[in-house]
Parts: C-alpha cells; structure tokens; sequence
C-alpha cells in the first residue's frame, strides 16, 4: 500500500495534563496533509513519532508497505533508516556549521544535486558562508527547509515551517514549496496553525484536539463556514457600558475596531475573550494590498 | 641560586600527554555516557567523579598496587610485555588521564547537556549515527565546553602532587616534576629556589586561568 498508514496510541503530558494520544491516519502517497488543532493537542508528538524520535506506546506505522513500526511484533525502525527530511520549531540548525555545511551535512552520498542547487532554490546563496546563529528567522527557516530537502527524503515533515516568517515571505516560500513538493512528489505531514498555509498546502486536513483527530476532510471541507455569512474570529480589548449598549473594542487580526453590542448580551464578556463576530447580509469592497 | 630546568620540561610534556591523551579517551566516554541510558553508564559516570572527592595520594596509592608486580595486573604487564609501569613517565601519564577524567569529562558532557535535543534528533534524521552525530555536530558545538576541560586538564596536572609522588617518585629527569621539585627544595631548605619554582608555577596557572577567561569570553561573542 503506497502512502502512510498509522494507527498509534501514546500517553503523553500536554496543556491539559496526562493524556492519551490517539490516531489514526491514511496519509496518500505524494499529497500534503496538515494537522491542525490547538497548541497542546498532541500535533508535534504525532509528527515526532511517525519520525521516529519517540516511541508509540502501541500501535502499527506503515509506510510505502514497509513496517516502521510495530509494537506487538517488536518492529521499531529507527529515524536513520527511514529517509525523512524535517523541519523542527526550534530550526535545530547545528551551530558550528556555516549555511552550506549544515545543508550538506544532508545530502545522501550518491546524490546528484549539489549544495548549490538547495542554496539557489532557498535564496541562501549570499549567506551561505555564515553561521546560523547570525541568520534571521526567516534565514533559519530556509536553511531548515533546505536542508530537509537536501536529504532527499520519502517523507516530509514539517513543524510549523513558516511561522516566523512575514508575510510576503511567507506567500514566497509557500509557492516554493509547493513547487519543490509537486516536483519531486514528495509525501508531506505539515503542522500549522495558518489557515491559508493550509489551504495552499495541504490536500487533506487533520483536526487534533485532546490527543485525537476529530475530523479530517479538504481544508475547504474543515474551516469553510457551514452559513453563507462571514465569520471573524476577535478577541475583546475593553469594554464600556453606554446605557442599553456595550462598546466593545475588539482585535481581529493587526486591527482593531469598535462594535455595539447590547448590554445584556455582553455582561459576561471579559477582556481577553475570543469572540465570534458572524455578519449576516453585506456587499464587501475588496481592494488588492500591495505585498510590498 | 642554580636552577635545574628539567623538572619544568617534564611537567609541560607531561601536561601535553595528558591533555592528548585524555582528549582520545575523554571523548568517545563522553559520548558513550550521553546517549547511554544504562544502568552500567550510570555507575560509571558516578565513578569518573571519584578523583574529585578522593585525596589524589589515595588515587596514586591505588594505582601504584594496580601496576606492582605483585599484583596480577602489574605482573601480567611485566611478564608478557616487560612494561614497568610504576616509577616511569609512563606511570606518571596513566596516573594523571585518571585523576584527570573529571576534569575533562565534566565540562564536555554539561555543554552538552545544554544543547537543545532537536540537535541530534536533526543529525540522526540525516541518517548519521550517534558517533557521526556526537563528532561531526554536538563537539564542535560545544567548543568552549571542550577548551575549558582542556585548560582544566592541564592546570591540575602542573599543580598534582600527592599522585605523581606516590606513582612517579621522584626520579631525576624522569619523574620528578616541577611540583616535587619545589618540595624538595622547601625541604633541603632552599627557599630562594622555592621561590622560583612557586613563582614559575604562579605564572603558568594564572596564564592558563587568563586564557580560558579571554577564550570563554570570544566565543560567548561570536555565539
């Protein structure tokens, strides 16, 4: 059977304490899949254990029909043989190493692309003397990217690769990305918590909560909203009483507004909630921003 | 006042040996102990701080029986390799990579410590294994870690006394360090020599201690 196919239970220690992480996935060969559900649920321990850094307490990972893992025949292959190229949070770029060493650290060694091609590809060339610890975030996260890459691997994971990213490189990298992972049709697990990532991205969409998929479809199957209305997720500043009237100061995203709710409904609101603000009936003006 | 200069020449040697020495031993145990999770790496690790606690004549003392012909080890060595440990610079050496492991172990394996895990995770997802990863990524990572055991190494092997006298004697041109020499002269009541020898000992150890602090502090920049 082609593609990845685990059944893994773990008990781990998360936000909400001890836990049993429970999944099941059918990850296709040569597609993107994300997971996708708040800090804590359990993403990155998935993402670590089809990696092969930690160990399933039970269950079966299979992979292109070969067994990585197999807790009740005792099979467990380790991270070395399982041709995985992955980005970590934290870059885990090694220190002593210049930019061109640590994505040549990767490479297989019959390999036909050189370190050239990955520096090229990732726009490392002028820094590719330099250690990571000079490098910004979004130096590090190419150099992480690249050197995954460079390793040629069957499967790509990818913890949050774009985070520290602004958002004109973010739309760069993401294009890039989807070229390199439709070029070589590499079958990729990506982390995020960016909703356009992911509809860039990814094919397939895992929702984790608590350690658990709890639904998995299309990215527009998962976040599309079920009503026709538009949707904001805002999060409460301050509020302040104006007779039969709440004005409410609210972030959505980098902005900030002012909306009048009725007292009553916002009598239990506190600053620091996040709300949902649903707009029924509008005609939107959309106007193109300039990325740069 | 005449001074002999050997005694200093022994000891720079000596310091050298140890810290190569040491350096090839130090490091594969190093690593060994980091990503050994034993029960037997446990006890080891706990053993290699023994010279810490230990008075280094109690370590010399040991060593000397280990090596005497009367002792299988030192009569096996003799037998079949005609190799005398005891009262030779050889000794001396082994006498000093024991009482010296700490020194190098310690310092190498807390830097170590203080990396982030996803260091070697990331090696080992390139397919190399821990030795390739302990060699190639987290020691070169650690370099000041690794200066640091080796400034040390050599600072307590100028100053060792109790150890080398108990293993080495003091042997002319062969084992009697700058440290036993300096005692010999306190006790032929030489002291303008004593001085000498103090002061030389003074200046080696404060240029070793102002090394490490210049060398600490260019790397704490450049990382």
């Amino acid at each position: 059977m082609e593609g990845l196919v685990l059944k893994v239970d773990k008990t781990v220690s998360g936000r909400w304490g001890r836990f049993t992480l429970q999944a099941e996935m059918d990850i296709p060969f040569g597609k993107c899949s994300a997971l996708f559900g708040p800090s804590g649920s359990g993403k990155t321990t998935l993402l670590r254990i089809i990696a092969g850094l930690d160990k399933p307490d039970q269950g079966t990972i299979v992979f292109n029909g070969r067994p990585w893992v197999d807790t009740e025949n005792g099979i467990f292959i380790p991270p070395q043989k399982r041709n995985i190229g992955f980005v970590f949070q934290d870059y885990a770029l090694f220190p002593a190493m210049t930019v061109e060493k640590n994505i040549a650290y990767s490479l297989p060694a019959r390999c036909d692309t050189d370190v050239g091609y990955y520096l090229k590809v990732f726009d490392l060339v002028g820094v590719r003397k330099k250690l990571p610890q000079t490098l910004s975030g979004g130096q590090k996260q190419r150099v992480a990217l690249a050197r995954a890459c460079a390793r040629q691997p069957t499967l790509l994971l990818l913890d949050e690769p774009l985070s520290a990213l602004d958002i004109c490189m973010r739309r760069d990298l993401q294009n890039e990305l989807l070229r390199i992972r439709e070029n070589l049709g590499i079958t990729t697990i990506l982390v995020s918590h960016d909703i356009a990532e992911l509809f860039c991205l990814a094919t397939n969409v895992y929702k984790m909560a608590k350690g658990s998929v709890v639904s998995n479809g299309t990215p527009r199957e998962i976040f599309q909203s079920r009503t026709d209305c538009l949707e904001l997720t805002a999060m409460l500043l301050e509020k302040k009483m104006q007779g039969v009237l709440c004005l409410a100061t609210v972030a959505v995203g980098a902005e900030v507004s002012t909306l009048a709710i009725s007292a009553p409904e916002a009598a239990p609101l506190v600053p620091g909630d996040l709300l949902r603000i649903s707009v029924k009936a509008f005609n939107p003006v959309v106007t193109v921003l300039k990325n740069d | 006042m005449t001074i002999d200069p050997t005694p200093f020449i022994l000891t720079i040697k000596l310091a050298a040996i140890t810290v190569i020495a040491l350096f090839l031993v130090g490091m594969p145990l190093v690593c060994w102990l980091f990503f050994s999770k034993s029960l037997s790496s446990l006890i080891v690790r706990a053993s290699i701080h023994l010279p810490l606690v230990l008075p280094p004549v109690v370590i010399g003392f040991y060593l000397m029986v280990f090596f005497s012909p009367s002792f299988f080890v030192g009569a096996f060595l003799a037998k079949w390799f005609h190799l005398q440990i005891n009262f030779t610079f050889t000794g001396l050496v082994i006498g000093s990579v024991v009482f010296n492991i700490p020194f190098m172990v310690n310092p190498v394996l807390g830097g170590l410590e203080g990396l982030s895990p996803s260091l070697y995770e990331a090696s080992f997802l390139t397919g190399k294994g821990k030795t390739a990863t302990f060699f190639k990524v987290l020691l070169p990572s650690v370099r000041p870690s690794v200066f640091t055991g080796c400034i040390l190494t050599i600072a307590h092997t100028i100053g060792e006394f109790g150890m080398v006298l108990m293993i080495g004697g003091k042997i002319p041109g062969v084992t009697k360090v700058a440290s036993i020499a300096l005692y010999d002269e306190v006790e032929s009541l030489n002291f303008s020599n004593a001085h000498f020898y103090s002061l030389i000992l003074l200046g080696m150890s404060s240029f070793l201690i102002l090394i490490l602090f210049i060398v600490n502090k260019r790397f704490a920049r450049i990382c």
